[in-house]
């Protein structure tokens, strides 16, 4: 990465990925600092491989990515230590308890003994999962290995979270306490990227959206700036998104 | 839908399922195989022909009136086919009260649940059967080319073993499930599946290591001490021995018999099947209370390990399919403790036994930790670089066959360095060469798949197999002093080489 914007949690330029048909394509991308930004697009429109890509899940085609600074491609051991990726489908192992799960995390993220049980305790208690912290995990619904998953994400403390629809099949009060958990983290400095298909969740959690379609970003901003662009005046996200999609699909 | 109705339609319904599951499990799902499968199991049958024509094409002379040691023989192949064949009805018995998906449909859907499970008892007894049957094909008509179209009647006996095999194993399993119930059943009946199925071949082995000093359980079939105490020649014992031989009374009897006890136990235990497979599905694993101890973060290397390590202690299940192949290690290991001090040159004769059990058991749990990690993501995301975790994992799999394997090292050292050395040279070889397959094979799979490991690569199944024959022959030629170690040396580097040249994955 030659230019690197300075306030920049994410910035993404050219990236491409090309599967049977081009998935991510010449895709710029730009998210701020303590910024809680949502990826908005239909299905297949290259979200997930995006985000894959800025995980170090999949290699790009061509493009660069830069993680506050760090250039993802050339150094992404430095990128991973300060990000943290958690997809649709909790992936946690079923005969770990919760708090054996975040210390293997936590060794993982090189974190030290006591700042990992501190901020593993603080999870846990804060995730409503105290009662099941010394149960192993095969017992547990989708929401709470979503929870799991999260602790898991949260508990080296990254600078970046990256969420690929992380509310999929949680119940309200679930849905309740992830999201709460990543407002305050925005609130104490971080910033989170989250994918999601409920769109009210990203009308009312994101200081910005991005809409991507075809690979490519097609809309960028705040909800009004996003109505501004779709001509839609007061309407909701979801007929600005539809407006915006279908505007697209037109042009393509 | 009428009573007869509905049987067939469930019938039906469970031979496409049954066959289907067959045909995926050849072909690993791919249609385009169907021609290369067919034609490879073509070749396959006519293959066993020629190896049954030279194991008992000199045998097909023997008349129905034979005498007892020949009538010893016979019975004892017979419960060796008995045994294995329970061993595979227990296991498909077990799988279908845990792992069926259409419990709920079944259950929920305006049928008498009894006629169901009656057809899936009747199922499982006809796929033990036709399985036994092709085993047995390529000897029966060998023999009755050979010796005349009396042995035809030991198809009638090879039935009638499989029905019995799968009677017995619907009685065990919810025998099992009655008295430990659905939690334990699941583990218990797979251990008991394998002690079924190895326990004869490893009882005849003992026995033939503490009389005769030899591992071949045919010395001990043969012997003249176990003709002497068996039961007279009129005894009701020889008849399914009888009956293969072609006598046709001992054929009637035998499968009246047999057939009797499989429709005693679909009619017993059709209700109660049903009963059980809800409570099976019913189980939950979790809330198993952990006592905490404070916590203790390691490097990721050794975090790694250590997950490997937990997650494999901590599922019975998983641990018992990995590890049950080191039943057939006990004969050696008796073997071990017999000749320590005395006959140290027959050890000479464990080091391919031990070579070839530690490259197998490499190669599972290889794929536990290569292919079967539930958390992809989470070590792919991890600050840590690619080559470590893969080291990691390797280094968790060489220690768990360390752990298996120094035992017997230790003890064989004792009593023949040369032959231990021999024997933790072709271990190494083989456990290299097997977790470098399943890395060079490596897919993304949940652990519980685990049985299906197989079949989601034939190359990779075959070259593990093949590679730590190889290298058992190397390491036993070699203990020998056999100048041909060079040449299956050579044979097991070139596997190697062929499965990476053909591998998905060449990096490692």
């Amino acid at each position: 990465m030659n230019q690197h914007t300075p306030f920049a949690a994410l910035e993404i330029r050219g990236l491409k990925k090309t599967f049977d048909r081009p998935a991510v394509d010449r895709l710029d991308l730009l998210v701020r600092r303590g910024e809680f930004y949502s990826l908005l697009g239909p299905n297949g429109a290259g979200k997930t491989t995006t985000l894959r890509m800025v995980a170090g899940l999949l290699h790009p085609d061509a493009g660069t990515i830069s993680v506050c600074g760090i250039d993802a491609l050339a150094d992404p051991v430095s990128a991973k230590q300060i990000m943290a990726w958690v997809s649709d489908e909790p992936m946690i192992y079923d005969k770990l308890t919760p708090l054996e799960y975040l210390e293997f995390v936590a060794g993982l993220w090189r974190i030290d003994s006591a700042t990992a049980e501190r901020r593993a305790n603080e999870l846990i208690e804060w995730l409503g999962l105290a009662p099941h912290a010394h149960e192993r995990c095969e017992g547990f619904s989708k929401g709470m290995r979503q929870k799991v998953a999260l602790a898991g994400a949260l508990v080296h403390d990254p600078t970046l979270i990256i969420l690929d629809e992380p509310l999929t099949g949680l119940d309200a009060g679930s849905a309740r306490q992830v999201k709460n958990v990543l407002r305050e983290r925005v609130a104490a400095g971080g910033t989170v990227i989250m994918t999601t298909h409920i769109l009210e969740v990203a009308e009312r959690m994101a200081d910005r959206i991005g809409v991507i379609a075809g690979g490519r970003l097609i809309a960028e901003g705040t909800l009004d700036e996003l109505r501004r662009r779709a001509g839609k005046g007061d309407t909701s996200l979801e007929d600005t998104f539809l407006a915006l999609v279908a505007e697209q699909t037109q042009a393509a | 839908m009428s009573h007869a109705a509905s049987l067939t339609f469930f019938a039906h319904h469970e031979f496409r399922l049954a066959w289907r599951d067959w045909l995926a499990m050849l072909t690993a799902g791919k249609a385009r195989r169907v021609r290369v499968v067919a034609l490879a199991l073509a070749a396959f049958a006519l293959f066993m022909h020629f190896v049954a024509y030279s194991v008992v094409a000199q045998f097909a002379e023997i008349e129905v009136d034979a005498d007892r040691g020949t009538l010893v023989v016979i019975t004892g192949c017979a419960v060796l086919a008995w045994s294995l064949l329970m061993s595979q009805a227990m296991e498909s018995v077990t799988r279908s009260f845990y792992a069926r998906s259409d419990l709920d449909l079944i259950l929920s859907s305006p049928v008498i649940a009894r006629r169901v499970f009656a057809v899936r008892i009747a199922t499982i007894a006809s796929s033990t059967m036709v399985m036994a049957v092709l085993l047995a094909a390529p000897f029966i008509n060998v023999l009755a080319w050979h010796g005349g179209a009396r042995w035809l009647a030991a198809y009638g006996v090879v039935l009638a073993v499989g029905a019995i095999a799968a009677a017995l194993s619907v009685t065990l399993t919810v025998a099992l499930f009655r008295t430990i119930g659905p939690k334990r059943t699941r583990l218990a009946a797979q251990i008991v599946a394998a002690v079924i199925g190895a326990i004869f071949v490893i009882g005849l082995q003992m026995a033939a290591i503490v009389s005769y000093g030899t591992i071949s359980q045919l010395t001990f079939l043969r012997s003249d001490a176990l003709v002497e105490v068996v039961p007279a020649i009129e005894s009701f014992v020889w008849w399914p021995a009888r009956a293969v031989l072609g006598d046709l009374t001992a054929l009637a009897a035998v499968v009246t018999i047999a057939f009797a006890a499989l429709a005693a136990s679909v009619a017993a235990f059709s209700t109660r099947f049903g009963e059980h497979a809800i409570a099976a599905a019913g189980v939950s694993n979790g809330g198993v209370s952990q006592r905490r101890r404070a916590f203790r973060t390691v490097s990721p290397k050794r975090a790694l390990r250590r997950k490997e390590w937990t997650l494999l202690v901590r599922d019975p299940w998983l641990a018992s399919q990995t590890l049950m192949q080191l039943l057939y290690l006990l004969p050696p290991a008796l073997m071990l403790w017999q000749a320590f001090g005395q006959r140290a040159d027959d050890l000479v004769l464990l080091v391919p036994v031990l070579v070839m059990a530690a490259g197998q058991l490499a190669g599972g749990l290889a794929w536990l930790a290569i292919s079967g990690e539930d958390a992809p993501d989470l070590v792919t995301t991890a600050p840590v670089p690619a080559p470590w975790i893969v080291r990691a994992k390797v280094e968790a799999v060489a220690g768990g066959v360390a752990v298996i394997f120094a035992p017997f090292l230790l003890a064989m050292a004792m009593a023949s360095p040369r032959d231990a050395l021999a024997a933790a040279c072709g271990i190494a070889a083989a456990v290299l060469s097997s977790t470098l397959i399943q890395l060079w094979f490596r897919t993304q799979a949940r652990r519980k798949h685990f049985r299906r490991r197989q079949t989601s690569s034939r190359i990779a199944t075959f070259a593990e197999a093949f590679s730590s024959i190889s290298w058992a022959a190397t390491a036993g030629l070699a203990a020998s002093g056999k100048w041909q170690a060079a040449i299956t040396g050579l044979i097991a580097v070139l596997i190697l080489a062929g499965a990476r040249a053909v591998s998905p994955h060449k990096s490692h």
